[in-house]
């Protein structure tokens, strides 16, 4: 075992209070009130589209405020998501450097996503 | 990582066996033995106690055993009444104070008693509540004022702001909640734990206290408090019927508010 002479007390009090993580609880609670909304939304929109042709699809996501609504679907899920696994990760990953670089990687790849999905939704509503 | 088997030298093995010889109502208890004195791996001994000649509760049984059957057996206790909080202890699965806990009411034909769960075992059913008991130093749990005390009379509070602590002050810090939180024991180091958050919103919420903004500073932290994550095992397992995940809502929600 390793010799730690600290006071008990010093180790409690560690490195003090960051003074966050109330901004990552509120926005994590208000995406996920937005994302209620969006998913039904999202979900009535696509079940409309059942056994549609490709036009109608198309014809139906070019209308602007379709186009809105699935630009912020997919912001708002990539922004919940991210905040979810950020919580995930920092209860379960112990190893410093795994922890950090999962961290990093996976708002890496949620911003790709996230443009992607947008530049998606915006070449169709703009008939591109 | 969160770990999910125990380390080589914490796997549990089989123990002895002390059956009632001659008695006819006989419940029994399986007790997790670990000793730091031989470097031997834990056990379970099961011991078969008369329950014609013992008391009611499982602590009961507990000192029977150790009166009568194994006096090295080792555990906790003070108060046999459930104000101490040294008998806590996880008692057939779940856990509690062994004081408070009747024999009849163990669900499982054999009870099994282990030490909390997640600590580092000094002896038997003994934990180490060191790091515990230093988070509890932590957040400073005493009255903290700017304006001077009455010269004459002791601080006054209104009989609504009394009410207020009810459900907060009972708490006797057996750690049985914390203990029992899956996020205290995957980051126990840095978040404080229900046992403690409770505390610290029993000082918050108390009106003659003046320094909740500094105690909200100190508190609002990813790790300390945001822990969190309602999973409300704390408030299942109090063996005083408090709710601790209510005390860090509260808390949460002050932290809000005060952002405007």
């Amino acid at each position: 075992m390793k010799t730690d002479l600290r006071h008990p007390l010093a180790r409690a009090r560690g490195l003090g209070s960051a003074k966050d993580g109330a901004g990552h609880w509120m926005l994590q609670r208000v995406t996920a009130v937005a994302l209620v909304f969006l998913t039904v939304w999202l979900l009535c929109t696509v079940l409309s589209l059942l056994h549609a042709d490709y036009a109608t699809a198309r014809a139906t996501l070019m209308k602007p405020w379709n186009a809105v609504l699935l630009i912020a679907f997919v912001l708002t899920m990539f922004r919940h998501a991210v905040l979810g696994l950020q919580v995930v990760i920092e209860d379960y990953v112990h190893t410093r450097w795994v922890e950090v670089t999962s961290l990093v990687v996976i708002k890496f790849i949620a911003v790709l996503a996230a443009l992607t999905g947008v530049l998606a939704v915006v070449r169709v509503a703009l008939g591109s | 990582m969160a770990e999910f088997t125990l380390p080589k030298n914490s796997k549990i093995q089989a123990g002895k066996h002390f059956p009632a010889k001659g008695a006819k109502n006989v419940r029994t208890f399986k007790i997790y033995r670990w000793t730091p004195d031989d470097g031997q791996n834990p056990r379970t001994d099961t011991f078969e106690v008369d329950l014609d000649t013992c008391g009611p509760m499982v602590l009961d049984a507990l000192l029977k055993i150790k009166n009568e059957i194994d006096s090295t057996l080792t555990l906790r206790r003070s108060c046999r009444e459930g104000i101490c909080g040294s008998c806590a202890m996880n008692i057939d699965g779940t856990n509690t104070l062994a004081c408070t806990k009747a024999i009849a009411d163990c669900g499982t034909k054999t009870v099994n008693i282990y030490p909390l769960p997640h600590m580092p075992v000094v002896k038997d059913l003994v934990p180490d509540l060191t790091h515990f008991y230093a988070q509890f130093a932590s957040i400073k749990p005493w009255m903290r004022t700017q304006s001077p005390a009455p010269a004459d009379k002791e601080r006054l509070q209104s009989p609504e702001d009394r009410k207020k602590l009810d459900g907060l002050y009972e708490c006797i810090l057996c750690a049985c909640c914390s203990t029992s939180c899956p996020s205290y024991w995957w980051n126990g180091d840095r978040y404080l734990g229900p046992a403690i958050l409770l505390q610290a919103y029993r000082w918050i919420v108390d009106s003659r206290d003046e320094d909740t903004g500094n105690r909200l500073d100190d508190l609002e932290d990813p790790f300390k408090l945001y822990r969190c994550h309602t999973i409300m095992n704390c408030a299942r397992t109090c063996p005083k019927g408090l709710n601790p995940a209510k005390a860090i809502a509260e808390i949460k929600k002050l932290i809000v508010q005060r952002r405007g």
